[in-house]
């Protein structure tokens, strides 16, 4: 029996614009498992950015619900959030975010700077996760001592040093050549299938066709979803 | 997040951006660099004061002719004191514990092939009680030198001058061409004197040979003496103390009610307070000062720390999602602030420093820095970065993530 780890149950998120009252997402329902591995496509005002910011709860709804690992998003305080993000989710950037100024691993521990369990020695793991993504030989260089594919592999790292339950990827590919994007999107599958939950933004049909399930928006609803229509492999 | 970790994350950022982390420090460097100066300036030049005041006692009484209005002395023998002004003075007044009469003059001193300008006091041993002075080497003098006698007690600065390392005492110097045998020598005071010479630059005389040998004036006031100084007892009201010998004096000279006063009387303790008012507007002065000074300093950190969060939104965005907490945000630029502040501050305490070094080579004051201005400066800076540093830091905490990420 599948578990589920993300849950949407009518989910509204609005927005006030001017006087304008801006229904990105309409009552959304869906149900992702742990380790699928899900894209999310849609073209620009589809509501896809807006439902991703909710599954990375870096924000809330409007109405509806919202669960993630178990955790409602509408209760919890700006802080919980913030442990939750810590916690439960990596993110993986289009433009990589990584800090400019700071080395490799200097980047990947970043995210334990912000976790209270305490979880043994930073650099091992941080280590671990560079040796992950292929890149142990490149720890003390700066971003951009590093081409576009091993700066998002670090970005990867960063996302996977905490071990959350779910990596979310918004354009990973998109300021990437093709190739390198290939890489980048096996090596998502490699992680896919050790065991962690994959969601990936994107409006490339070629990146999203990696994806074992996909999921279309369009005007605040899901208009295709693999899984639901018997398309899921 | 742990405070060292924030201060380790805050220091490399300031480090990455080091000449303008200097120019934002500026503000601070010049405000923290001044207050330091200017304290340890006023601080010595207070000590100076008040060493050359508690050298001289701060229950003595200085009585000296002329009157106030007229300012400078007016001498005359209407005005001139005697001794027989002290005993009446100690049979008045049971508060004097010690009265001593002096004449003072300067005059060449002629000693073996040495010649020296040197300050001549003719006294009794009354003035070396007077004065908490204390004899070094030697003894004061006996009853009957100071009927006459040609003998002279040095102060420890003479004697070093005209004698170097070797025994003064038994040794002959001349003053204005008579001779005088050395039979002691003053223990060291320490403090300048009235005008910059060293009080340990003296010669002591008995007062009457002062008078008959080296003045001249025995002829004119019987028993002259130029200055009468008086020490009250411990415990006693020194003003009190001032106004019966006021009164004493004024039935003395015969000064009609209302009308001024020929002579004039020093209170040490009095000049004291007087110099503490003084001290007091100047150090309010100061703090203003540096009020003014840090606010400045202050208002370059906010500016730079404005400046740095707008830069960094998207940094700040990314360390939102990766689980930051409004809270360590803020944190994280408060204590940039903070580490702003007061790396200006060590610059600044440094700077002042220096500045107080050089203040000492060309004044003749003698600046003190202490462990009280350095820890002032310390606090100061970081109250100032705190207090600069925080909105810059609430508004980056106050970022929403979303909008931060997307931050071009």
């Amino acid at each position: 029996m599948p578990k589920p780890i993300i849950e949407s149950h009518d989910l509204h998120k609005e927005y006030r614009m001017g006087d304008e009252i801006i229904h990105a997402v309409e009552g959304v329902n869906l149900t992702i498992n742990e380790g699928e591995f899900v894209a999310i496509m849609g073209p620009s005002g589809s509501g896809k950015s807006t439902f991703m910011n909710l599954i990375g709860a870096l924000d809330t709804p409007t109405r509806g619900q919202m669960t993630i690992g178990g955790e409602e998003l509408s209760t919890l305080s700006s802080d919980a959030l913030a442990g939750l993000r810590n916690r439960k989710i990596g993110f993986i950037f289009q433009q990589f975010n990584l800090l400019p100024r700071a080395t490799a691993l200097a980047n990947v521990k970043l995210p334990m700077l912000y976790n209270h369990d305490p979880h043994g020695d930073e650099n091992a793991r941080a280590k671990e996760c560079l040796e992950l993504v292929g890149l142990s030989d490149r720890m003390d260089h700066l971003p951009k001592q590093l081409s576009g594919g091993q700066q998002q592999r670090v970005a990867i790292a960063r996302a996977l040093v905490n071990r959350p339950d779910i990596l979310l990827a918004d354009e990973p590919t998109g300021a990437l050549d093709t190739k390198t994007g290939h890489e980048i999107m096996a090596l998502m599958g490699d992680l896919n299938k050790q065991g962690i939950t994959i969601i990936l933004i994107t409006h490339e049909q070629d990146v999203a066709s990696v994806a074992k399930r996909q999921i279309s928006f369009r005007d605040g609803h899901i208009e295709k979803d693999t899984a639901s229509t018997g398309d899921a492999k | 997040m742990t405070l060292l970790s924030s201060f380790i994350v805050a220091f490399s950022s300031l480090r990455a951006n080091a000449l303008r982390s200097f120019l934002a420090m500026l503000g601070v460097i010049i405000g923290v660099a001044a207050v330091v100066t200017m304290v340890a300036i006023s601080t010595g030049a207070q000590k100076q004061v008040e060493d050359q005041i508690s050298s001289l006692g701060t229950n003595v009484l200085m009585l000296r002719p002329g009157s106030r209005s007229r300012g400078g002395r007016s001498g005359g023998a209407a005005t001139s004191f005697s001794e027989k002004d002290i005993n009446a003075l100690l049979q008045a007044v049971p508060d004097i514990e010690a009265a001593a009469g002096e004449i003072s003059t300067r005059t060449q001193i002629v000693a073996g092939n040495k010649n020296w300008a040197g300050s001549i006091e003719g006294v009794t041993n009354d003035y070396f009680l007077v004065r908490e002075w204390t004899i070094g080497e030697g003894r004061d003098f006996i009853a009957s030198e100071l009927r006459g006698g040609k003998v002279a007690i040095l102060g420890s600065m003479t004697a070093k001058e005209l004698f170097g390392e070797s025994d003064a005492i038994g040794e002959r110097i001349r003053i204005k061409s008579v001779p005088f045998t050395i039979i002691g020598v003053m223990k060291e005071k320490g403090g300048s004197g009235w005008g910059g010479r060293s009080t340990d630059d003296i010669i002591f005389v008995p007062l009457k040979t002062a008078r008959m040998r080296l003045m001249g004036r025995d002829d004119v006031v019987r028993d002259y003496v130029r200055a009468i100084d008086v020490k009250a007892r411990d415990g006693s009201d020194v003003t009190y103390v001032e106004e019966q010998i006021n009164t004493v004096m004024r039935g003395i000279r015969e000064i009609a009610p209302g009308a001024a006063d020929d002579f004039r009387i020093f209170n040490m303790a009095e000049f004291l307070q007087t110099r503490n008012a003084t001290t007091s507007t100047f150090t309010t002065l100061l703090a203003g000062t540096a009020a003014v000074a840090l606010i400045v300093g202050g208002i370059g950190i906010m500016n730079i720390m404005l400046v740095s969060v707008t830069e960094r939104t998207r940094e700040i965005g990314l360390r939102m999602a990766i689980g930051a907490r409004q809270r360590d945000i803020m944190v994280q630029f408060l204590i940039e602030a903070v580490a702003l502040t007061i790396v200006g501050g060590i610059i600044g305490i440094m700077v002042g420093a220096a500045g107080t070094t050089v203040a000492a080579d060309l004044g003749q004051w003698n600046p003190t820095i202490n462990l009280d201005i350095v820890l002032l400066a310390l606090g100061f800076s970081t109250f100032v970065g705190v207090f600069f540093g925080f909105w810059p830091a609430w508004k980056a905490s106050k970022l929403n993530p979303i909008d931060a990420l997307r931050f071009d």
